[in-house]
């Protein structure tokens, strides 16, 4: 009876996930850091409006998938990006992809709270500004202010838009960094441990932040955090040594994995 | 014993209390090290400075103190003998008396007793012997070089004495010290920390006494020309030929050679700062390892061109070239081919200093752009911002109040230089705008003033110093901004 029960559910959600269209699709990714391969032949999609959690033990390549997602990887000397990644159907590596008008449609948030020496209202602008998003200084005050109101930061530092972000908590600078990746409306938000610097109440509100953005984004989080990746995400994926161990439904991930190594790593049987 | 070999002995015996006490305290330490408070080597180390450092300190101090104890008793002998000597001639006297004294070592015992009876004349034989006196001697003075002598050779036997017997004593000291919980690394660290202090004291030092040598050489200027005139005086005429005579001091304006050296500088950075800093960016963020780890040596080579290179370089390249090209122009446009550009001018001078500062603004800046986090250049390149918008919103922005620093710095070089703008600017001292005619520079004044055989008391040359301490002030404050500036930048990322 119970058993039934649980699959009937697993069915209903998988039939639900399943008809969520893909955002981006990963195919065969590999990636070379000079002669060292870094990852081999990920396979891995992304589900529009989710939000899907990489998981593994340092080194497995996590950061290294999300960077290609927005071939942020193309900054790095020596680094090469084998296989197919597209986003909306169209190849993401593809030569007539403008890498910058990609940046804006995928964006990212580092691990370290990252604003620039520039005040907070610079910062968020910053985006919006090399993209030409608004025409007028109101049209700019508009952006700057929804984004901050996105990230939840809005009502702490409407009294100071100029002083400079480096003056802000890291928690407020870590929304003030997603604030400014939102404010040029990008599909994907690229998150990588974006809380590992934060203390537990700062995670908190990120954490809301990120369910909150699910409805008009599609987000992709790393996170060393069990906890974490089971509070917001949907989906789940698990790397090991640079292979994709598991994709699966955050739910069953955390109760009924599959693999034994995901079963071993969550149990935290090793690291 | 020479005082070459006294120290070669002293280090001989520190080497051996070195080895002893290592010995010593491993005896000691019963193969346990942590028995002893220390490691051996500096129970060594301790034995040794105990057994050196008294004995060369005694030494240094007789070596200073000894000519002027024997000189003093020479001195007192041979006034004693002659009377009516004056200090003067008193010093005069004593000259003769160490030449002779020189000279009496290099005679035969049989020749000096034959001098000393007036047999032979001593000038004429100290004169063969490579040894000229002064004037005839007398034997008042024989006598009191052979004293002068004999006192000398007294004091080095008993300075060796002394020396070998503090240098053992210190020794014996040292090693008797060693005991399992006495600190000897405390004591060893302690001395290292005073051998550091003296050295940056003696650096210190040297600029303070430098410093305070030009600015009495400058008060001695002042004495004769006033600081409004100097300061404020436009025109710069110090009348060479004049020189000595006391009516006619000539006219020593600044303004001409300040107005020169600024505006020179201004045109040189003109050129360097453009081209250091693109090469800096390009460097900093567009080139491949390969090409930067061989490019920016290279680019670094051209500071270690002597600066007298680039002078002859615009002397015989440059300032023809430009003078040419000009008539040329000149000739399309005219018709009349006359050059406008002087061979010596501001601009061969700024563009070839220019050329000089190229790699410090670039190797200065590259150091700071590549400072800049590289979390600040993947924030901007993850918004989709393209490289040079990166570096033009967010790399440069964080990086400039390095840069300024930088070219401050820069800036101050220019200032200071003097081989090329002696060879390139000109000497004419005037105050004008046009940058294809020549002016001067404070340097080039202060090597033509202090180039000749003219006495240090005339005003002539004395300006020398208080130009220099001019430029050294402007270069002075140049330098503290651009440090304050660079260490406030620094503070941003910690
Ligand atoms: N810039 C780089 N150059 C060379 N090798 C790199 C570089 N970045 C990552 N690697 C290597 O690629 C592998 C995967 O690194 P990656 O940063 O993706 O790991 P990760 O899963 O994000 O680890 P962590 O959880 O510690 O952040 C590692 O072995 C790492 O050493
Ligand atoms: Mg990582």
């Amino acid at each position: 009876m119970n058993i039934i029960t649980d699959t009937a559910l697993e069915k209903a959600l998988d039939a639900k996930m399943n008809t969520t269209p893909l955002k981006m699709i990963g195919k065969d990714v590999s990636v070379y850091y000079g002669d060292k391969r870094a990852l081999f032949d990920v396979n891995l999609n992304v589900r529009q409006n989710t939000v899907t959690a990489l998981i593994g033990p340092s080194g497995c390549g996590k950061s290294t998938f999300l960077r290609c997602l927005n071939r942020m990887n193309d900054t790095i000397d020596h680094c090469r990006v084998t296989g197919l990644i597209t986003l909306d159907e169209q190849n993401i590596y593809d030569s007539a992809i403008d890498v910058v008008e990609l940046r804006a449609r995928v964006g990212m948030v580092f691990q370290k709270p990252n604003p620039f020496p520039k005040s907070i209202y610079e910062n968020v602008a910053y985006g919006p500004r090399i993209h030409g998003l608004a025409r007028t200084k109101s049209e700019m005050d508009q952006i700057v202010e929804s984004s901050l109101q996105k990230a939840g930061l809005f009502n702490e530092v409407k009294d100071r838009l100029n002083e400079p972000g480096t003056g802000l908590s890291g928690g407020q600078q870590q929304r003030l960094c997603i604030a400014r990746a939102v404010a040029v409306s990008p599909e994907v938000i690229l998150m990588d441990e974006p809380c590992s610097a934060l203390d537990p109440i700062a995670t908190a509100r990120v954490e809301e932040l990120i369910h909150e953005l699910r409805a008009n984004y599609t987000i992709v989080i790393v996170t060393h955090s069990m906890q974490q990746a089971a509070r917001v995400s949907q989906r789940t994926a698990m790397f090991h040594m640079g292979n994709l161990v598991e994709e699966n439904d955050t739910d069953k991930m955390f109760t009924n994995p599959d693999d034994q190594r995901t079963q071993d790593y969550i149990m935290g049987r090793f690291g | 014993m020479t005082t070459s070999a006294i120290i070669m002995i002293i280090i001989g015996l520190g080497i051996v209390t070195y080895l002893v006490g290592r010995a010593r305290a491993v005896t000691l330490s019963q193969g346990k090290l942590s028995n002893m408070h220390s490691r051996p080597v500096y129970y060594g180390a301790y034995a040794a400075i105990c057994a050196m450092l008294p004995a060369l300190a005694v030494l240094v101090v007789w070596l200073i103190a000894a000519p002027i104890v024997v000189e003093k008793a020479v001195k007192t002998s041979l006034s004693e003998t002659t009377q009516e000597i004056s200090v003067a001639t008193g010093n005069l006297t004593f000259g003769t008396v160490r030449a002779i004294a020189g000279g009496l070592t290099k005679l035969t015992p049989e020749e000096l007793a034959r001098a000393k009876a007036g047999e032979i004349n001593l000038r004429e034989i100290l004169g063969a012997r490579g040894v000229p006196l002064a004037s005839e001697t007398d034997p008042a003075m024989v006598a009191a070089a052979e004293d002068y002598n004999a006192l000398n050779a007294t004091s080095r036997m008993a300075m060796t004495g002394v020396v070998l017997l503090v240098g053992l004593l210190g020794a014996a000291f040292g090693l008797r010290r060693i005991a399992a919980r006495f600190r000897a690394r405390n004591g060893v660290e302690r001395v290292i920390l005073v051998a550091l202090i003296a050295a940056s004291c003696i650096a210190i030092l040297t600029t303070v006494g430098i410093v305070g040598s030009m600015l009495s050489e400058t008060l001695r200027f002042f004495a004769s020309v006033s600081p409004s005139e100097f300061f404020f005086g436009t025109v710069w005429d110090p009348r060479f030929s004049a020189a000595g005579n006391a009516n006619s001091a000539g006219q020593f304006g600044l303004l001409p050679l300040l107005a020169g050296t600024l505006y020179i500088a201004f045109v040189a950075m003109l050129f360097a700062v453009p081209i250091g800093l693109f090469a800096a960016i390009y460097m900093a963020e567009y080139a491949s390892p390969m090409l930067r780890s061989t490019a920016k040596p290279l680019l670094e080579v051209l500071a270690g061109i002597p600066s007298i290179v680039y002078g002859f370089f615009a002397l015989i390249t440059v300032g023809p070239f430009l003078r040419d090209l000009s008539a040329n122009l000149n000739g399309l446009v005219t018709g009349n081919y006359q050059s406008f550009i002087q061979a010596q001018s501001v601009l061969t001078a700024g563009l070839v200093m220019g050329i000089m500062l190229i790699p410090f603004v670039s190797s200065l800046s590259d150091d700071i752009i590549t400072q800049v986090p590289r979390a600040m250049r993947d924030g901007s390149l993850g918004l989709g911002a393209t490289r040079s918008e990166t570096i033009k919103r967010v790399i440069l922005p964080a990086a400039l109040p390095g840069i300024v620093g930088a070219l401050l710095l820069t800036a101050s070089r220019a200032v200071g230089e003097t081989m090329i703008v002696v060879l390139a600017a000109g000497v004419a001292a005037r105050m004008q705008l046009n940058p294809f005619e020549p002016m001067t520079t404070v340097t080039v004044k202060i090597v033509n003033q202090l180039t000749g055989d003219l006495e240090f008391t005339s005003p002539q040359t004395l300006v020398a110093f208080a130009l220099g301490i001019t430029l050294f002030v402007i270069t002075l404050c140049l330098n503290i901004y651009a440090l304050y500036i660079v260490r406030k930048y620094r503070e941003q990322y910690e």
